[in-house]
């Protein structure tokens, strides 16, 4: 676990993500700038790290609704803003971008954030990306897999000769700079089913699986076939740290959460998958055997908890504004995280 | 009401003239619904790819689109090859999983002979039902001896035609106002 900076006798990390939503406010019409959710979102990142968050996110998505496409930028001002938090890709979307350049813009975060920089590589759940950027999405999986490949290596080595499909080669290459210890931290994003979670588990690198709802134990058997796989590669499983996430939103009661919740999760997946959210599921979500973190700080406190009894995780990231919630909404999100539900989630996770 | 007809083939004419009667029956009716008849004959949509459907350009955004914002979509289609025709399982194809909750959507088939009268309960349904459609049960099924140059000349066909669309605004008006007193209930 030290090896990917992770100290589990210290309980359930505990942090926040973006993908950089930009959005409508859906109960005032507002309609913000990108510059000012940016700052925001660095504002945010200051505020995560002052409370004692242990991780703050941002993430690549290449099309309309979202403002932080290059998060390699915004991951560098939040790495200047900050002291402590841990500063990671949510994900980046590895298959469209260049290993060596992802690996170079990752040392230099780790650089300037004195080693607190982490690389959460992915696909992508959106197909924007492949064209705008110039990759085929029919070469989607192999796209992914062959970059990551050369990710690892270059993490691992240093000197790195390699060749492939979708790069020139490399002959005895020095990627500088290096990071502050010789090496970063490289997460593989999941999605919910375990196709994505074996191919983790068989390369022997540590998993975020995103639960974005529905009952959390459908995503156990994601869980159980990453460690089964890692363990027929000969890793350890309980060496490799598994991180968790979903959308998240706390107020002071229930009611609050939804009321103010319902209007932004709605317009957010209308916006980016074409249907609304079924009020009725919403209203099921307030169960703490659904994966969605809704609800009052107890709610999600007792959703942590079954979800830690449930996947033994060492990480759970809460994505703090689908649907473009906004920034006054973000704060209060953060102190009542701070405050109520990370004493609690602390307490109970530490130590074991 | 938004009524989207969709004449599922890009060859014949049966499906099509069946159509069009239940344009306008559904018109006379229904003066104040704002109905589309959208017949694939008439588009270039291209295979599906896995975009997202608003991604699309020309027609296969426009028909996609149209089909969406529908809150009851009255679906004719010919039988071929025991199935429904590659064009129609192309726009399934094209929209996303849950494209039809909240959506009543009826059916009308037409066929050479009898022999086809299942085929919608084997293959159709099935993919509507996954979709997440409110299914009028009862469809109109049109044989080739019911027509006559262009015409539908079976009076029972064009009697199950009349009811087809009333069943199909009377659920869609039934659906919606138990959907929104069941949302009014939630209080967020």
């Amino acid at each position: 676990m030290e090896k990917y900076r992770i100290e589990p006798t210290k309980g359930l990390e505990f942090g926040l993500y973006s993908l950089g939503d930009h959005m409508r406010n859906p109960h005032t019409g507002e309609m913000i700038s990108a510059e000012q959710r940016i700052q925001e979102l660095i504002e945010a990142s200051k505020l995560a790290d002052e409370a004692g968050l242990d991780v703050f996110g941002v993430g690549e998505s290449h099309q309309a609704h979202f403002a932080t496409q290059a998060h390699t930028v915004v991951l560098g001002a939040i790495a200047q803003a900050t002291k402590n938090i841990k500063i990671a890709s949510s994900a980046t979307v590895l298959s469209v971008n260049d290993p060596v350049r992802v690996y170079e813009d990752f040392a230099t975060i780790d650089l300037i954030s004195n080693g607190r920089a982490e690389i959460i590589a992915g696909r992508g759940s959106r197909v924007g990306a492949y064209s705008l950027l110039g990759y085929d999405v029919r070469d989607y999986e192999e796209l992914f897999e062959e970059k990551l490949e050369l990710l690892l290596k270059l993490n691992e080595e240093e000197k790195v000769t390699w060749e492939g499909q979708y790069r020139a080669p490399l002959e005895n290459a020095m990627i500088l700079p290096q990071p502050q210890n010789g090496h970063l931290p490289i997460w593989r994003a999941v999605g919910g089913p375990p196709a994505s979670a074996i191919k983790a588990g068989y390369a022997g690198v540590p998993m975020t699986l995103t639960t974005l709802g529905g009952p959390a134990v459908n995503f156990k058997v994601a869980v159980d076939a990453y460690r089964e796989a890692a363990e027929r590669s000969g890793f350890d499983p309980a060496a490799l740290p598994i991180a968790t996430t979903s959308l998240f939103y706390t107020a002071e009661n229930t009611q609050d959460a939804l009321r103010e919740f319902y209007p932004h999760i709605h317009m957010g997946m209308l916006a980016l998958r074409g249907g609304g959210y079924p009020k009725q599921q919403f209203a099921q979500a307030t169960d703490h055997r659904d994966a969605l973190m809704i609800g009052s700080p107890q709610q999600i406190i007792e959703k942590m908890l079954y979800q830690y009894e449930l996947f033994g995780q060492q990480r759970f990231l809460a994505q703090i504004d689908f649907g473009g919630v906004p920034f006054d909404k973000i704060m209060k999100n953060i102190e009542l995280i701070a405050t109520e539900i990370i004493p609690a989630v602390k307490k109970y996770t530490a130590g074991k | 009401m938004k009524i989207v007809l969709l004449s599922g083939s890009n060859v014949g004419s049966k499906t099509r003239t069946a159509m069009d009667y239940t344009l306008k029956i559904a018109t006379e009716k229904y003066p104040d619904a704002e109905i589309t008849l959208l017949d694939l004959t008439e588009y270039e949509m291209v295979f599906s790819d896995g975009r997202n459907y608003w991604e699309y350009e020309g027609d296969t955004k426009y028909v996609t689109e149209t089909i969406m914002a529908a809150d009851a979509i009255v679906i004719g289609t010919p039988v071929f090859q025991a199935s429904i025709p590659a064009t129609l399982k192309n726009i399934f194809d094209l929209l996303p999983v849950d494209a039809f909750r909240d959506k009543i959507v009826s059916m009308l088939v037409t066929a050479g002979t009898a022999k086809h009268y299942l085929m919608v309960e084997q293959q159709l349904k099935p993919i509507l039902a996954y979709m997440k459609a409110q299914i009028v049960q009862t469809y109109v099924f049109v044989e080739e001896k019911d027509f006559y140059r262009k015409e539908i000349t079976n009076d029972d066909v064009l009697f199950r035609i009349e009811r087809l669309v009333e069943d199909t605004v009377v659920l869609t008006e039934t659906y919606t106002s138990i959907r929104e007193a069941k949302e009014a209930a939630y209080d967020f």
